[in-house]
């Protein structure tokens, strides 16, 4: 079978429409193009119930009431109404976030304005696994602590936390928890009742939907959580989220849910074997090759190794038929090496060694092999290019030697 | 972000790659960079002592597509020059043959200094005295 290039294995970047998300969205677009706010007429009849449908199929797939699900431009505008929402409404009652260090930039940015405005925030480190230690996390909790923000699973090492502890904790405590569920909802079991979360951010086009829409989850019973809205308006979504809905965009995200309920068990267990596949086909053949973060606690379909010697870019440039992306300085703009793989202790050399490999609906075992081959080809003629490699095998510690800042570039 | 050609070409074609013997008089080694930062270049020269000429020039580079063409091409340009020559290639020239984006200009500067740092160890091994500030500098690290 013939593979069609480029390979597309950056899933957790972003993933394609599905065909079937598509053809569910595309009627609303010029037929059923209604307002789904405008009450008196068949148009906005017809478009508010498309809406509410796609409330129920969110529901579902986590757990909730449709009731609970409040509609936005995507995950990152979930986040901060989550986290503004509650501070604002909660201030009386106090001004302490609890946090983590490899939390999205949607989460930590957040917060960083958050501190701005006189609030304490305090962001729990990981351990080498990537997870959070939950004795320093009860201990981090003071009277006046009114949210706790922990990811579901991580973008960049898709390493999984100990949420439904956490919920525990938060619940015993009185505090709410919210939670970025972005790479988790629809890739693995996510319920917010036995997880005991209050708020969750979920995204659409990191599950086969359209990009800019989201939704969060805001619990109404055990608690019930209220939200300041960050955005005014009409009052839309129970005064939580003003601005005429994105019908088209919640459709998608709607049958994205639906899609991902029905195919998950299943699916799951075919990425997870192309993941391991992938893994086995890269490091049986290369040495000095290291997994970022842990592999018991992990999404199915990630894996992100570090490759010494090699440099990230460098090798993104060798496998430029393959879209995939690296923790090293040079793809940021702002040439800072992944702050995630820092928190997990990872060295800033290895740091600008690694790849993220996300594996996704539409990948084929042909692709998964065409990848490896190509990496471990890449990283063998890098290696033959660095001096850094030339000198481990001399035996020279590398780690001893004592480097000349050139021009102080750097 | 797009490359432009001529990096691609050295990425794919890298010239001279390898290296060349540190305990040889003749040769001089110049390391640069710091793997935590994601650039480390080597550059190797042979100079013909009586000629001051580079008659060889070889590079192994940890770093990204940019850095890597950088290297080469100081490996091309080198070859040929005398030591005199060389030491006046500037980092804009690499800049301007390879394209450079501006976030990647730290590349050039590395390139150059790579070449400032395996002449001025030329240059001590030959037991030449005189010393800039820049070469005192590097000579101490």
């Amino acid at each position: 079978m013939a593979i069609k290039l480029p390979i597309y294995l950056d899933n957790h970047a972003t993933t394609p429409v599905d065909p079937r998300v598509l053809d569910a969205m595309l009627p609303y677009f010029t037929e059923k193009f209604g307002n789904a706010a405008s009450r008196n007429h068949e148009f906005g009849w017809k478009a508010e119930e498309a809406v509410e449908n796609a409330r129920g199929q969110i529901a579902r797939l986590i757990n909730a009431s449709p009731k609970e699900i409040v509609f936005t431009s995507g995950a990152t505008e979930s986040t901060n109404l989550a986290i503004k929402g509650a501070a604002e409404m909660y201030r009386e009652k106090g001004k302490h976030i609890i946090t983590q260090v490899t939390e999205h930039k949607a989460t930590l940015d957040t917060c960083k304005r958050l501190e701005k405005y006189g609030y304490e925030v305090t962001y729990l480190p990981v351990e080498k696994d990537g997870r959070v230690n939950l004795d320093e996390l009860r201990a981090a909790i003071r009277p006046n602590t009114i949210l706790i923000s922990i990811m579901y699973a991580n973008n960049e090492i898709g390493v999984v936390q100990p949420i439904a502890e956490i919920g525990k904790i938060a619940k015993e405590k009185g505090i709410f928890f919210h939670v970025d569920a972005v790479q988790a909802v629809g890739k693995i079991p996510v319920d917010v009742q036995k997880d005991g979360i209050d708020l969750m951010s979920i995204s659409a086009h990191k599950i086969y939907g359209p990009k800019g829409v989201g939704a969060l989850y805001v619990r109404r019973k055990n608690p019930r959580v209220q939200l300041s809205a960050i955005i005014d308006g009409g009052g839309h979504e129970r005064g939580m989220r003003s601005g005429t809905l994105n019908v088209t965009g919640i459709i998608g995200l709607g049958k994205a849910c639906e899609l991902c309920q029905q195919e998950m068990a299943e699916e799951s267990v075919k990425l997870s074997k192309l993941r391991d596949r992938l893994k086995e086909s890269i490091m049986s053949r290369l040495d000095e090759t290291y997994i970022n973060g842990s592999l018991e606690h992990r999404l199915p379909h990630n894996i992100n190794i570090s490759f010494a010697y090699v440099e990230g870019e460098s090798l993104l440039m060798g496998i430029n038929d393959v879209a995939v992306s690296s923790g090293s300085a040079c793809t940021s703009a702002t040439l800072e090496p992944s702050y995630v793989l820092k928190a997990l202790g990872v060295g800033e050399d290895l740091a600008h060694t690694s790849i993220r490999f996300g594996i996704g609906r539409f990948n084929t075992q042909e692709e998964v092999d065409y990848v490896a081959d190509r990496v471990v080809e890449t990283v063998t003629r890098l290696r033959e290019l660095s001096p850094l490699y030339e000198m481990a095998k001399e035996g020279v510690d590398i780690s001893k030697m004592k480097w000349v800042a050139a021009s102080d570039t750097h | 972000m797009a490359y432009s050609d001529k990096v691609v070409d050295h990425y794919k074609n890298p010239r001279n790659v390898g290296s060349l013997d540190k305990s040889d008089p003749t040769v001089g080694t110049g390391m640069v960079g710091a793997p935590e930062c994601g650039d480390v270049m080597k550059l190797q020269m042979k100079v013909n002592p009586e000629t001051r000429v580079i008659e060889e020039a070889k590079f192994k580079t940890f770093g990204c597509g940019s850095a890597i063409a950088s290297s080469s091409l100081a490996t091309e340009w080198v070859k040929g020059k005398t030591v005199e020559e060389a030491l006046a290639i500037k980092n804009t020239d690499i800049v301007r043959e390879l394209s450079l984006p501006p976030v990647k200009i730290h590349c050039s500067v590395l390139a150059e200094d790579a070449i400032k740092a395996a002449l001025t160890d030329w240059k001590k091994k030959q037991g030449e005295a005189e010393a800039t500030p820049a070469e005192t500098t590097a000579a101490h690290n």
